[in-house]
């Protein structure tokens, strides 16, 4: 009986290791292959799982064979500035929603719920005709504008801020706290942790995103790292420098693997609570 | 400051559709003198709290007015009536420190009542020594006990020198020997800073212990306003009488004849200038003296001692309830605790109300 | 009162604007477009209105090669990945040690660029002149043959494709799962365990039966993500995905709007519906089979 127990516990580490190493090998790799000198790498016809002689030349060439430079302040634009917009647009409408009272709330708030069900599929298509239509194809407001919305996180940030018990709002408003000052100065600090949440997770999808950004931009000047990296596997480099693209893969991975590791508990956290009440 | 509330009413909409408002006060009237402490009394859902929001103004009322002295506040915004409130769960702000939450109120002035950095400080430490907090003043609500959180609120509520300070079941969150503590506390604040108080409470015994003045509250309508004691001696009707007092009072079905007092069949007491009809009969605890010729034949269920007093617990037929609770000092205890036992019974602590409205029909209203 | 209703109207206002902008109109507008034929983008004028665009794309072959790549798709992955993913969670729940290294390493590919980490896939797997690439060599290990997982035959290339899928989606599923099992009250197995029961009953009278919402509801947002697959294909096979024959519905739409084939958005709406219309059905049937299932 024990020594059954002991097999499966050892079964059980197996299991979890081998897909440890699925997931962390890719990752691996192309680390590996990112400090391997163009030379050697295609020398290998069977590839070294180590190198010895490490080098950085790949990365030198990644920033200066193709704009990934330009690609990484782009997406930084773009995430910083759609993810400031967001805020601005959701926490009034959050607030709106969970302290104030007025006609129509219930009807409005239910046809915010309803539009958490459109795919994105649906509405893309027309808003690359409207983006197109009013001249902002290769700007950053192209860019922008369409994906600021989010409905999921107001609704988030709704059940959030309802969480506040009522009082410290009378309590507020009897000292005559606007219900401006209130939000700044009461409920937004309670409610930290969810924003940050939110904007993590927004984070992650504009860093990500690939899709739209394809649509909407040809300029190179404007490309993100999505549409960077197909760029430089389709063009850059000349198709065969692996370790170079692979350096830019590098480059282009790691302020998420970053964040996620500074901020892994509240990512995991918000990731979770995000996909249960979605 | 003297508060006055004439006809005071506010109603709801149902829940329910279709079914006639909520009316959760109705009508009131009362004159609060200036520097008293006066505890609303009354069960949960008796529109105690709404009366209480009322007056800070948080809601509006269906009709009637509000007066703080002579000034009509009616229609007037809470942050201007001159209010400190403070509530059952405290409502500090959590991410503030103690003396952020303090100054809170005073950053919220404006024109020429606003306040340099110093002048708040110095209020917050004044309002944070008078409630005994001032060195607590750099930690988070998180840190501190529930009777520090609850002076912290009444700090906060005293800051800006209300007019009038609101309590809304302040002592409810605390525990058994802290609520002693704090209830006193109060008290002594109250008397320092003579701001006229009115504090909610569902606790009769709390409110008997500080009040100067008791409103007790059934159903969004007044029962009764008096000091405390003399709500207790002197009850209007039935409800007063089993709201206050604990052990609460002993309520009996009987009825009136020919000037004696009958409980069931049994032939209590004389009573002078009630007419004959069917009456609820109310004995305080104390009211009860075992007596092998008395009146009142009950079955004996046990006896509890406390010491000085003894609890005779019996049962009687006509009883409303489970059982009765007689309190009488320990020598006149049964040393048996079943079979049959009488009480004859002591005639000021006997009430009688009549069985429709309830009202008290003896003894005769003193006013 | 009607003061206040002016002040929260302006509160929403910012969050109206863009929602009615780009969803609400677009979302009408999309039906509109699928029934107007002939819509020239350039000159913005159409020449009549019916199903012609539905007919056109259910008769395109390379929508039907979508469609029946994308229907292989999360036939393949919907399944193997929840059940992957369970038997993980569950493997993660029964050990102490470790536990959150492991889960903090599964979640790795949630935050990682699905085109950049799609490139190092097609390295390991892609046959070059220089190497048979990593894989493959793996493959000749055990005695098998070279095969091209990336421009080879169609079942390698699905295959990959598979593989990268339920690799980008795990994450989701462990972290949703684990978390599922870890609020199943431990009083219920030591009530169990007192009883006698054994761990395969401990398992499907009581784990599963209390995680089963949670079940449903990544199979039933597997599905709806799968029938959505796209940069996973790309990020494989490049853009020009018809030619490499591993087009997905969603890829289709955006052919069909822009880039080389583009500029009919007639075709890319009359497709987008289809697809949603699909997701709907599915999710609908998920939903009834889930009603009658889930236990609570």
């Amino acid at each position: 009986m024990k020594v059954r127990k002991h097999i499966l516990t050892v079964l059980i580490y197996i299991l979890l290791s081998v897909w440890a190493i699925m997931v962390i090998f890719p990752f691996y790799w192309m680390l590996l292959t990112s400090v391997k000198s163009y030379g050697s790498y295609n020398s290998e016809y069977v590839p070294e799982f180590f190198t010895l002689a490490p080098t950085f030349e790949n990365f030198a060439e990644a920033f200066t064979a193709v704009n990934l430079a330009q690609y990484f302040l782009n997406t930084f634009i773009f995430t910083v500035i759609t993810t400031a917009v967001m805020l601005i647009v959701i926490v009034p409408a959050a607030f709106a929603f969970s302290r104030l009272d007025f006609r129509g709330k219930n009807i409005v708030f239910t046809l915010f719920l309803a539009l958490m069900m459109i795919p994105n599929e649906l509405v893309i298509i027309t808003n690359f005709q409207t983006i197109t239509d009013m001249g902002l194809r290769n700007t950053f407001s192209g860019l922008i504008l369409p994906s600021v919305t989010s409905v999921f996180y107001i609704y988030l940030l709704k059940e959030n801020f309802e969480q506040i018990p009522d009082e410290l709002y009378k309590a507020a408003k009897v000292d005559g706290t606007s219900d401006m000052k209130y939000l700044l100065k009461v409920m937004i600090p309670i409610c930290k942790p969810t924003i940050i949440t939110i904007v993590i997770l927004k984070v992650i999808e504009c860093w990500n995103s690939y899709v739209w950004p394809r649509l909407i931009t040809d300029d190179e000047a404007y490309f993100l790292v999505s549409n960077g990296i197909q760029e430089i596997r389709e063009n850059g480099f000349g198709r065969e420098n692996i370790p170079a693209m692979m350096a830019a893969v590098v480059v282009i991975s790691l302020p998420l693997i970053v964040l996620f590791i500074i901020f892994r508990k509240k990512i995991m956290e918000g990731v979770s609570r995000g996909g249960t009440k979605g | 400051m003297k508060i006055k509330l004439e006809h005071l009413t506010k109603r709801f909409p149902n829940r329910t559709k279709n079914k006639p408002d909520v009316i959760a006060v109705n009508d009131f009237n009362i004159e609060i003198p200036d520097g008293k402490l006066v505890g609303l009394l009354g069960p949960s859902g008796c529109g105690k709290s709404t009366a209480l929001n009322l007056i800070s103004g948080l809601e509006t009322p269906s009709e009637g007015k509000i007066f703080f002295d002579d000034d009509d506040v009616t229609d007037i915004p809470p942050e201007l009536r001159g209010v400190g409130l403070v509530f059952q769960s405290y409502a500090l702000y959590p991410h503030l420190t103690v003396l952020q939450n303090i100054t809170f109120p005073l950053e919220n002035l404006k024109g020429n009542k606003k306040l340099s950095k110093e002048q708040m400080r110095s209020k917050a430490e004044e309002a944070a020594k008078l409630v005994q907090i001032d060195g607590l003043l750099e930690r988070k609500p998180s840190e501190l006990s529930g009777g520090q959180q609850q002076r912290v609120a009444i700090a906060r509520a005293l800051v800006k020198r209300p007019r009038v300070l609101l309590l809304d079941e302040p002592l409810s969150n605390l525990d058994a020997r802290l609520r002693l503590h704090t209830r006193e506390e109060i008290r002594r604040i109250q008397r320092e800073t003579g701001i006229t108080t009115v504090f909610v409470t569902h606790d009769q015994e709390e409110a008997m212990s500080i009040s100067d003045v008791i409103v007790v509250m059934k159903d969004g309508v007044i029962q009764q306003v008096d000091k405390p004691q003399t709500v207790y001696d002197d009850p209007t009707n039935l409800f007063v009488a089993k709201f206050l007092g604990t052990p609460a009072i002993n309520v009996f079905v009987g009825s009136v004849k020919k000037g004696r007092l009958f409980i069931g069949d049994d032939d209590v007491l004389p009573i002078n200038g009630v007419d004959d009809r069917k009456v609820y009969v109310g004995v305080r605890p104390e009211g009860f003296i075992p007596d092998d010729n008395g009146g009142l034949k009950c079955k004996l269920r046990g006896v509890e001692v406390m010491g000085r007093d003894t609890s005779i617990i019996s049962h009687h037929y006509a009883f409303e309830g489970e059982s009765i609770r007689a309190i009488v000092s320990s020598e006149d205890a049964p040393d048996r605790d079943s079979g049959d036992i009488r009480f004859s019974l002591k005639p000021g602590k006997v009430y009688i109300f009549d069985k429709e409205t309830e009202e008290r029909i003896y003894p005769a209203s003193g006013k | 009162m009607k003061k206040n209703s002016f002040k929260a109207w302006l509160y929403l206002l910012p969050a109206i604007i863009f929602l009615g902008v780009f969803m609400l109109y677009p979302l009408i507008d999309v039906f509109v477009y699928s029934f107007e034929e002939g819509y020239n983008s350039a000159s913005q004028t159409y020449f009549g209105t019916g199903t012609y665009n539905y007919e056109y794309v259910l008769h395109d072959p390379y929508f039907m090669q979508a469609l029946r790549n994308t229907f292989i798709l999360v036939i393949i992955t919907v399944p193997l990945s929840t059940g992957f993913a369970l038997l993980i969670s569950l493997a993660l729940n029964s050990i102490k040690k470790l536990r959150m290294a492991f889960q903090t390493i599964y979640f790795l590919p949630y935050v990682t660029n699905t085109l950049a980490v799609g490139l190092v896939f097609m390295i390991l797997f892609k046959k070059t002149a220089y190497s048979d690439g990593l894989v493959n060599i793996l493959i000749n290990m055990f005695g098998g043959e070279s095969v091209d997982f990336i421009d080879g035959p169609y079942w390698a290339k699905m295959f990959v494709l598979c593989f990268y899928t339920i690799w980008i989606v795990l994450p989701f599923k462990v972290l949703i799962l684990t978390s599922a099992l870890a609020s199943v009250s431990d009083t219920y197995y030591k009530a169990a365990r007192i009883d006698g029961t054994s761990r395969w009953r401990m398992f499907t009278k009581i784990t599963l039966p209390m995680i089963s919402p949670m079940i449903f509801y990544l199979v039933i947002t597997g599905f709806i993500g799968a029938f959505k697959a796209y940069s996973d294909s790309v990020a494989l096979f490049g853009t020009d995905l018809n030619a490499a024959g591993m087009n997905t519905i969603v890829g289709y739409i955006y052919d069909m709007l822009y880039g080389d084939s583009g500029g009919y958005p007639s075709y890319a709406s009359a497709a987008a519906i289809i697809l949603f219309v699909i997701v709907l059905t599915i999710t609908v049937i998920n939903l009834m089979i889930s009603k009658k299932k889930v236990h609570y």
